[in-house]
């Protein structure tokens, strides 16, 4: 597999007027790799795209691709293609004069270009499709097509601007695996958008997890799941339970914090906040809800929590139980379905546990909104 | 199947006694101030000119003389053509199509310009300007462009104050008044369709376009002007049969020499009292300027449909 083409941002800024969309973005993507922004909407990934492309200078910093500062260079001269979030397909135009499009600008014979279109619509499974307009097409069909025109051109560097979002949810997973296996084919980098945690998941080598144009994390989605650095990452990222307290005591990377209802609870300092929680500190738990299970009866204090259960649903893989949390939030237990016929009544009070090493603690910030 | 869906739709969102009432009203305006007036005129067309006792008489019977009229000069004999009356029909038509490709090089740009800036204060105050001015009538903004090109006129005054030329131009005489004045006396009818159509253009398509290397000329050859077509087929379509049938601007603007066809036709009705001659020249006009029509639709590819979009 090739190695291909590096994309770094550094330090940059993106004002429109007054309001500031990226604020000093440092990433460093590496050549090859499937890289996802991931964020709220309206928190600045397309304009990050956008800077990365060419269609927009960045106020402030510089857009390396492969090691190259882009200042001044316009989209039609770096090695980048784009993939628009409504797929920008030329509706007039025929599926094969689309996807060669970038080669009739080039100048390439009629023959040359319908020879390379009919290459990638075998490659994007749509072989003998090319003389259909785009409107002929479905939603999946029309976003291979996309994928295809964009790959048409051999750009170094492609870019997917939340291009699974007009598709229902079946076929979007389905586009998750494809567009991986396009990815591993081609050898290209690949920068992703998405407001979706799942598919920034499943997709990535990396993520970089984004609020209100600040970068909060960039790391692997494991990472990114397991490690959270922010309350921000750990409440946007899967599903997470958040017990706010103030830090009692710290010993080495585990912290003990005092909360309001469930008592003293111990946990890791979330890694990217080790050094930075002093006794005193208002902090934040989170313990997602595969962690918790049922308590025996002898479990230690500081790693149970005892609450009131408000309903339980059926999942089918597995069980959702939600119990009374703090400050009106519920907390949500998540036990696989081994054939049990319930976990818990209505009512009842229920004490859980979990591994301090699966619970992160770090400074209390802004969660995200539901 | 869907023309009854058409009508089941149609009732359904007005109901049916809005409903009748709408078709009726649509009919009475077609029956009786279209249909009916165009076919009086067509049925004239075909008659002689008889002096009132005679109208119904023996001598009432239908003709092709009136037509004979504008090819030969004369009911009677075919040895000779007429030349005067044709040479100012060909002269229209042609006037009248260089009339609506100059507007469409002229409003392309600004319905570009327009209908990409997604209506901003700016562009808003800007279509208001463009519009003011048309409430002013035909017959005022003629005279107006008269004086402007008249021999001490506006623009005279300035290209002598420039030294640009030494003496007044003849603009009248030279037509170059009457062309300006019928450009700009439908000049919007060519704007608002093009704009329209021009605004409905997702940007990200010209961006796109633009990220794969596509020079402005290309992005236009194959994007925005196959998008637009219809508007500007539909705003060509308005411009050219309201400059051939225009009264105002020719008879105002015009050098003295020469003549627009609806003149002829006007001098016929109104001059000569020969209303039988006159529907058949004005009969010839509009035959023509549809048939044109209908042939530049074809070749570019643009359904009937299109234009009312
Ligand atoms: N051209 C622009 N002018 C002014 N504000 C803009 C412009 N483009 C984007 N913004 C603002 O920047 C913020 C980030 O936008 P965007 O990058 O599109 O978000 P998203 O993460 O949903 O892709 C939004 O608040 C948006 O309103
Ligand atoms: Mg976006």
């Amino acid at each position: 597999m090739s190695s291909g083409v590096a994309v770094d941002l550094e330090n940059i800024t993106i004002r429109f007027g007054d309001f500031t969309a990226v604020k000093d973005a440092n990433v460093n993507i590496n050549g090859g790799d499937f890289f996802s922004f991931l964020g709220p909407s309206g928190c600045g990934k397309t304009t990050i795209l956008r800077a990365v492309s060419g269609f927009l200078e960045p106020s402030e910093g510089r857009v390396l691709i492969g090691g190259n500062d882009m200042a001044g260079i316009g989209p039609n001269k770096r090695p980048t293609a784009l993939i628009f979030q409504n797929l920008a397909l030329f509706p007039l135009m025929k599926v094969w004069e689309n996807i060669s499009f970038s080669m009739e600008v080039a100048g390439a014979s009629a023959a040359e270009r319908r020879k390379r279109a009919d290459e990638l619509l075998d490659m994007i499974a749509l072989g003998g499709q090319g003389d259909k307009l785009p409107s002929e097409l479905s939603g999946g069909q029309k976003q291979r097509v996309a994928i295809a025109r964009a790959l048409c051109a051999n750009p170094d560097v492609l870019l997917l601007d939340e291009p699974l979002s007009a598709l229902d949810l079946k076929l979007r997973q389905h586009m998750r695996t494809e567009l991986r296996e396009i990815q591993q084919r081609v050898g290209i980098t690949f920068i992703y958008i998405t407001h979706d945690q799942g598919e920034a998941l499943t997709m990535s080598d990396n993520v970089a997890v984004m609020k209100a144009g600040v970068i909060d994390q960039i790391d692997t989605g494991h990472n990114i799941y397991d490690d959270p650095a922010t309350p921000f990452v750990a409440s946007f990222v899967g599903e997470n339970n958040v017990f706010r307290g103030k830090v009692k005591s710290i010993s080495g990377n585990e912290a003990v914090i005092t909360t309001n209802r469930s008592g003293d609870l111990l946990s890791r300092i979330t890694p990217a906040q080790v050094g930075k929680l002093a006794v005193g500190d208002d902090a934040m738990m989170f313990i997602r809800p595969e962690a918790l299970e049922l308590a025996p009866r002898d479990a230690d204090s500081k790693t149970t929590i005892s609450a009131n259960v408000i309903n339980e649903e059926f999942e089918g893989n597995s069980f959702s139980v939600f119990l009374q949390g703090d400050g009106g939030k519920q907390i949500k237990m998540s036990v696989p379905n081994l054939g049990q016929d319930r976990i818990s009544v209505r009512g009842e009070n229920l004490s859980l546990r979990y591994d301090a090493s699966n619970a992160v603690t770090m400074p209390a910030g802004e969660l995200a909104s539901e | 199947m869907k023309k009854k869906m058409i009508f089941s739709d149609f009732f359904k969102n007005n109901g049916v006694v809005m409903g009748c009432l709408l078709i009726g009203l649509v009919s009475f305006w077609l029956i009786f101030l279209i249909i009916l007036p165009q076919l009086s005129m067509l049925d004239y067309s075909f008659r002689f000119n008889l002096p009132p006792a005679e109208v119904g008489g023996p001598k009432d019977v239908y003709t092709l003389s009136n037509y004979e009229h504008l090819i030969y000069g004369s009911d009677t004999t075919h040895q000779t053509y007429n030349t005067v009356d044709l040479k100012v029909f060909v002269r229209t038509i042609i006037a009248a199509m260089l009339v609506t490709i100059f507007n469409i090089f002229l409003c392309y740009p600004l319905a570009y310009f327009l209908g990409q800036s997604k209506g901003s204060g700016f562009v808003r105050l800007l279509v208001v300007l463009l519009i003011i001015p048309y409430w002013i009538n035909e017959i005022l903004r003629a005279f107006a462009l008269r004086i402007i090109f008249g021999d001490s006129g506006l623009l005279n005054e300035a290209l002598m104050f420039l030294h640009l030329t030494s003496e007044p131009i003849d603009f009248i005489r030279q037509d170059i008044a009457l062309y300006a004045g019928l450009g700009y006396a439908y000049i919007l009818l060519m704007l608002f369709p093009m704009y329209n159509v021009i605004e409905s253009l997702d940007r990200n398509q010209i961006e796109a376009a633009r990220d794969m290397g596509a020079s402005w000329m290309r992005i236009h050859r194959r994007i925005v002007i196959p998008h637009a077509k219809p508007g500007i087929v539909s705003g060509a379509t308005m411009v050219f049969m309201l400059s051939a049938g225009a009264l105002a601007a020719p008879q105002i603007l015009g050098g003295p020499s020469s003549l627009w066809f609806t003149q002829l036709v006007y001098q016929w009705f109104n001059d000569s009292l020969n209303w039988q001659q006159g529907a058949a020249y004005a009969i010839v006009l509009l035959a023509s300027t549809i048939i044109i029509v209908l042939t530049v639709m074809k070749i570019f590819k643009v359904n009937m449909g299109d234009i009312g979009k």
